[in-house]
């Protein structure tokens, strides 16, 4: 795989990969910058100097909640008097259904996720990391046992990383599964062995976390970018992405697009780019009505929205957020209210039953979307679902989960609604019948219609 | 009944490295489970007695993970991923042909202890939907047809 394209531009997250798809080792790793990082910073740079750059960097969680990083480090306890051990641990939990950039990091180059949480470690004065990793990566596992092996070989891990006194050991974790794992605070639960329930705030985790000691939660992709902005500045940060406040992620899309998969680019590349050039657009015979852009818990955007730049501030700016920005595509024969349900499904089997709005407000909401879909529908239901959404809200829930849940459906009532007509007064899924596509009229096309054979 | 050497040996190399016995149960349940094939009652009270801890507070952990087995399973763990986006790629279709090759529905084990069928959450191989893992072995993008050839080599 090229990590220099055409426009000249040096790939931080994947340039190490090999293009046989294996992962790459430690030399390959080297090969291509890696290490130079830590290496700087224990050389020529105070802890404090790293978070500062970090802070400065802006850069944004890639897990899906978009926090600045720096803000969330720059709340870790500091100083001789700083409890201690204190922890970075690394959400590998990668669940939500639509996410697929985790896995592809992890597989094809573990080092880099070292790296980076060594650089968190050292920044924060932290003792030690956890690699929190859901269950079903066992690729990804094997990679990052095999890079710890080596990491650890060469005096990159563990008591003295290259020579100085700064010590740092990372253990990895497998989950037992359920995606409310992924949950910050509810990971430090499952790994200390209790029921993996959130917690309730304050104390935050930086205050008392991880065995009530302070503790930094990242995602895979926040922390794999760290490296390159301490080796390489930030100026050359910002260069990457000058107009969207700089930086690359990595990006994908899957559905019937010609070539799905991972794509690093720079941050503000526009939605059109991904999909079209990188993603080859859809494949002969399917039209690209909506997508989920960044994973279950984001709200559907139109293709008439195609053009929106892909960073966190443009996708609120047409309703939904970037959140993982793994794309999933809606195309025309695809119904979306049964993409609606599935996505509503997953959030009400995944409910941890702890606090009530979720616990019974999800099977409700699955119960009346899944009458729909069977052409069930009653009078009113619409109205029940939009009150859904209000009674699962932020202000109510103890944690995101439902709240998420709630972003596909109150985008698709908003988006779809003449889909659910149709499945309400038809009493069927006209997507059921032999030959039926969306019509093509606008961005969000209307359901196929009663006497209508759907061709276009 | 209690844990069998191996069992033990192999839980003791995860407390040493443990701050404490609790933060080690789900680990130790799973590799029980991977002596044993699920956790009876009789596991986790095996468990319990090493760990300090209740078959209760274990049975509140074992039941909410959906990785710990708490009835029999077969040799294979066939999980079909029922996500979104493979949803859209052919999950139903997919899922049909498992059921018709394997002649068991969904969450059954077939009669010669081989396979069990069961439903997983997105296995972050949207771009390689539908996908399915079978044991440890990730594969798709999948058709029916695949099918046969994939499942004959798990014995």
């Amino acid at each position: 795989m090229s990590t220099v394209d055409s426009t000249g531009w040096e790939k931080p997250l994947t340039r190490a990969m090999r293009s046989d798809g294996r992962p790459a080792l430690l030399e390959d790793f080297r090969a291509r910058g890696g290490y130079e990082g830590i290496e700087l910073a224990l050389r020529a740079m105070r802890p404090s100097e790293v978070m500062s750059l970090i802070t400065m960097s802006g850069l944004r969680g890639r897990g899906g909640g978009g926090y600045p990083t720096g803000r969330k480090w720059g709340t870790m306890p500091l100083g001789p008097d700083a409890p201690r051990p204190k922890y970075i641990v690394c959400n590998a939990d990668e669940m939500e259904p639509g996410s697929f950039k985790d896995r592809y990091l992890m597989e094809r180059n573990p080092h880099l996720l070292l790296e980076g949480m060594l650089l968190a470690g050292y920044a924060c004065e932290a003792d030690a990391g956890y690699i929190f990793i859901r269950d079903q990566y066992d690729a990804p596992w094997a990679s990052l046992e095999a890079a710890i092996a080596e990491a650890q070989a060469e005096g990159l891990l563990g008591r003295g990383v290259l020579g100085s006194d700064f010590d740092f050991q990372i253990d990895l974790h497998r989950s037992v599964g359920r995606y409310i794992c992924g949950e910050a605070s509810a990971m430090l639960n499952a790994l200390e062995g209790r029921r993996p329930i959130p917690r309730s705030r304050p104390p935050h985790m930086t205050g008392a976390g991880l065995f009530a000691r302070p503790t930094v939660v990242n995602s895979v992709e926040t922390l794999a970018a760290v490296p390159a902005i301490v080796r390489n500045g930030l100026e050359w940060w910002q260069g990457l992405a000058p107009a969207h406040g700089g930086g690359s992620k990595l990006f994908g899309v899957a559905g019937r697009v010609a070539r799905p998969g991972c794509y690093e680019l720079p941050i503000g590349t526009p939605l059109r780019d991904l999909v079209e050039v990188h993603g080859g657009g859809m494949l002969p015979g399917y039209r690209l009505r909506a997508l989920v852009p960044g994973g279950a818990s984001t709200s559907f955007v139109t293709a008439a929205d195609i053009d929106v730049p892909l960073d966190f501030d443009s996708l609120r700016r047409v309703g939904s957020r970037l959140g993982t920005g793994t794309v999933v595509t809606l195309d025309d024969t695809t119904c979306p209210v049964g993409m609606t349900l599935n996505l509503v499904r997953f959030f009400a089997q995944e409910s941890c039953g702890w606090c009530t709005p979720c616990r019974e407000g999800l099977q409700w909401t699955a119960a009346i979307l899944g009458r729909i879909e069977e052409g069930d529908g009653q009078p009113g239901d619409l109205d029940r679902l939009a009150e859904h959404g209000w009674l699962m809200g932020s202000d109510k829930t103890f944690c995101d989960l439902a709240p998420g849940a709630m972003q596909p459906l109150q985008s698709a009532l908003k988006l779809f609604p003449a889909d659910f007509e149709a499945h309400i007064t038809g009493r069927h899924c006209p997507y059921g019948d032999v030959g039926a596509r969306a019509l093509a009229d606008d961005g969000a096309g209307t359901a196929p219609g009663a006497g209508t054979d759907g061709s276009r | 009944m209690s844990l069998t050497d191996v069992e033990l040996r192999d839980i003791e190399a995860v407390l040493d490295h443990s701050p404490d016995a609790t933060a080690a149960a789900t680990t130790a349940m799973r590799i029980v489970q991977g002596h044993r094939g699920w956790l009876s009652d009789e596991a986790l009270a095996d468990i319990g007695e090493r760990l300090g801890m209740s078959v209760a507070e274990l049975d509140s952990l074992a039941t909410f993970a959906n990785m710990l087995f708490r009835r029999p399973v077969g040799r294979h763990v066939v999980l079909i991923c029922d996500s979104f986006a493979c949803w859209s790629l052919g999950y139903a279709e997919l899922r049909g042909a498992l059921e018709a090759t394997l002649r068991i529905r969904m969450g059954e084990t077939t009669p010669d202890g081989r396979f069990t069928l069961l439903p997983i959450v997105c296995l972050g191989a949207c771009d390689r939907g539908p996908a399915m893992l079978v044991d440890a072995d990730l594969y798709g993008p999948l058709v029916a047809g695949d099918l046969g050839a994939i499942l004959e080599a798990y014995s």
